[in-house]
């Protein structure tokens, strides 16, 4: 949220009547974004990881290299994680391997989004036959596999290194992005505020930096945490199955470890639970913060308020399915009796923003 | 019939697309693949037989590039993929030929089964929302956050804890010759449950969650009201008008997933030691075989095309909207 909060004071100077309530507006949806369990418990875990990743090298109990006489040991106070085959510690290895992950996940994050910003807001806004070609290109990116050619290119790279890996991911999975950005952006582009700001004639950078961008920053942001996601989970499995050049510790290197040496017949079960439980909790954090996302945008999909919600007449508000609540009194109108079409859905208690991906799944069917 | 030929033409030019891009790996790559595996086998490899080496690789540095990609398409189109380096007379054709069958059977089933359960779920959770099937969305979140193969380490690791004889290893009993007879096949099935099982719990909740998304869409349309209102039976009003629509969207999503599945079997094959192209992928990147690893990489793409293909197929016949233009 802070692309479009920022955005918005962008803009301040040449429109200070417009932006007067934004401004004040944006500092209470900052506190309502973090309102949601979801979004609050995702960002907290988020948070945790960015620490660990930015301080763990610095606070691990041992070196996780150094090998030590305590062999394939259980999980113990001198050992929280247990230690390997070669007596290293797990639980300095786990940490040490946070930093690793963190910053392949946020760089190849970061690629992508630019990319598919840049292909999709073009190719959705320009149109014309660089709009097909480039919409082409997306296509022919989304189906081809992109974790065997990630796998093919790192391993065929001399040099290897997280960042050259965080690179390949970049640059190989911005297509989904690209693709949903194009889909909204073809929506927005017809839309009255665009067709104003054109007919005031402004450029064709400032209506798409000022008017386009901020309007698709949810859509951005929740794109680069899919990225970030998808960028943890295929280092991982190119660590875990070891491609070269990720010398390094991070998770995947542990359960590669752990894989090679025989851990699970050797009954060494905390070799490899750790390692796949942070990826896991990562994993889930990063959904849950998507969520909060999806919620902050479309109110629909929002669970606080809508109990105890009450219409203009004092009664209060049934939700259900699709039905979106506009609190305004209408004299005559009595929305809930329409036959039976909630039959079923009850009340859109816990419900919770999985839906979210509603408005998604709708444009990329289009 | 205007719509099927546009996406076969699409899938026509990805598959160049694909091939197009294996051709330029190995070229545009600073550093040379050959000089690579000659490092890596230090001494192993007679220096007389880099130029060899080469010439196998079709990098012959005498021939111009687009000579190359002509030999190439040729060599391709007579399904010849290289020789692999680290089976060495073997051609990479055969390997993948051998592995192919227990990848497509292993990935088809779980994609089928995992489609079935997942959209029937999200089915009945989109429209019994509110009730206690939510439940099921915390837990896929959470499921879909593992990976595959991580759960599948957990599952060996529990089965040889507990001492159960359930095999945990290979595609079938070693001994046994892989043709067609009833024992050989039993095995095969026995082997195929595990890696199954953990492809179908990871990858069913993504059909849960976008079932479920398009049914609660789809359930505030006028149609449902009305057939609400001329009194239908409820079970009626679900599977007829309510998901019948709302399925459109998973199965144009399809395309996206297959992609996704064979990604996840190629790990659970690693996991379970599966005889298919994920295991044989795991070798070459071993190995640094490249040959195999590009081998591997075109055939899944080809596979994932041919499965798009299906299901734009499928779309065809299930809406009609796409019909009428031709």
């Amino acid at each position: 949220m802070a692309t479009a909060a920022s955005n918005v004071t962008a803009v301040a100077p040449t429109d200070p009547g417009a932006t007067a309530p934004d401004s004040s507006r944006s500092k209470r949806r900052h506190l309502r974004f973090l309102s949601s369990p979801k979004a609050a418990v995702g960002a907290g875990l988020l948070l945790f990881f960015t620490v660990l990743a930015i301080v763990g090298p610095y606070i691990t109990p041992y070196d996780p290299s150094a090998r030590s006489n305590d062999l394939l040991q259980a999980p113990s106070w001198h050992h929280w994680f247990g230690t390997t085959h070669l007596g290293q510690d797990i639980f300095s290895q786990v940490v040490d391997g946070t930093r690793s992950v963190m910053y392949v996940g946020f760089l190849a994050g970061l690629v992508a989004s630019v990319l598919a910003v840049l292909i999709g807001v073009t190719s959705g806004y320009l149109g014309g036959f660089a709009s097909d070609l480039l919409s082409a290109l997306t296509n022919v990116f989304l189906v081809i596999p992109a974790l065997l050619l990630i796998i093919i290119i790192t391993s065929s790279l001399p040099t290897g290194g997280e960042t050259v890996v965080g690179l390949v991911i970049g640059f190989t999975s911005w297509a989904w992005g690209a693709r949903v950005l194009r889909a909204q952006t073809l929506s927005l582009r017809r839309r009255d505020f665009i067709e104003a700001a054109r007919a005031t004639g402004e450029s064709t950078w400032r209506i798409v930096i000022f008017e386009l961008l901020p309007n698709l920053s949810a859509v951005i942001i929740s794109g680069f945490i899919g990225t970030m996601i998808y960028a943890v989970m295929s280092e991982i499995i190119l660590a875990f199955i070891g491609v070269p050049g990720l010398a390094d510790w991070n998770w995947g290197t542990v359960l590669y470890w752990a894989q090679s040496q025989q851990a699970l017949a050797q009954g060494a079960w905390w070799w490899f639970v750790p390692a796949g439980l942070a990826i896991a909790i990562l994993g889930t954090s990063l959904s849950l913060v998507n969520f909060g996302i999806d919620e902050f945008v479309n109110p629909r999909l929002r669970n606080n308020g809508e109990r105890g919600a009450k219409g203009a007449d004092g009664r209060p508000v049934r939700m259900r399915v699709g039905f979106t609540p506009v609190v305004i009194p209408i004299p005559d109108e009595e929305p809930e009796t329409a036959a039976g079409s909630g039959t079923g859905s009850g009340s859109a208690t816990g419900t919770s923003g999985l839906v979210g991906s509603t408005s998604t799944s709708e444009d990329v069917a289009q | 019939m205007k719509y099927f030929l546009q996406r076969l033409a699409f899938y026509v030019f990805t598959a160049w697309a694909a091939i197009t891009i294996n051709f330029f790996i190995p070229r545009l790559i600073p550093g040379d693949p050959v000089m690579a595996l000659i490092n890596k086998n230090r001494g192993q490899i007679d220096s007389h037989a880099i130029a060899s080496l080469y010439i196998l690789f079709g990098l012959n540095k005498h021939q111009s590039l687009w000579h190359q990609y002509t030999a190439y398409l040729a060599k391709l189109a007579h399904g010849d993929l290289g020789i692999s380096f680290s089976n060495f007379p073997t051609p990479v054709s055969t390997i993948l030929g051998n592995a192919l069958p227990w990848t497509i059977g292993l990935a088809g089933a779980a994609t089928v089964i995992s489609f079935l359960i997942g959209t029937l779920l999200g089915v009945l959770s989109g429209w019994l929302r509110g009730s206690r099937l939510d439940f099921l969305l915390p837990v896929t979140t959470f499921i879909s956050s593992i990976p595959a193969f991580w759960l599948g380490l957990l599952t060996v690791a529990t089965v040889i804890a507990v001492g159960s004889s359930f095999p945990v290893s290979g595609g079938y009993d070693p001994g046994l010759i892989p043709h067609a007879d009833t024992t050989f096949i039993g095995s095969a099935i026995e082997h195929s449950w595990l890696p199954l099982g953990m492809l179908v719990i990871t990858t069913m909740s993504g059909w849960i969650l976008s079932m479920r998304n398009m049914m609660v869409t789809v359930g505030s349309e006028d149609y449902i009201t009305v057939a609400h209102a001329k009194g239908l039976s409820d079970r009626r009003v679900m599977f007829s008008y309510a998901a019948r629509n709302a399925l459109l969207p998973n199965v144009s999503g399809f395309s996206l997933a297959i992609g996704q599945i064979l990604g996840s079997t190629v790990l659970v094959e690693i996991v379970f030691n599966y005889p298919g192209i994920g295991y044989e992928m795991l070798q070459a990147v071993g190995s640094t075989d490249y040959p195999l690893m590009e081998g591997v990489f075109l055939c899944i793409t080809l596979a994932v095309l041919l499965a798009n293909l299906l299901a734009d197929i499928a779309y065809l016949i299930l809406d009609p909207r796409t019909r009428k233009e031709g």
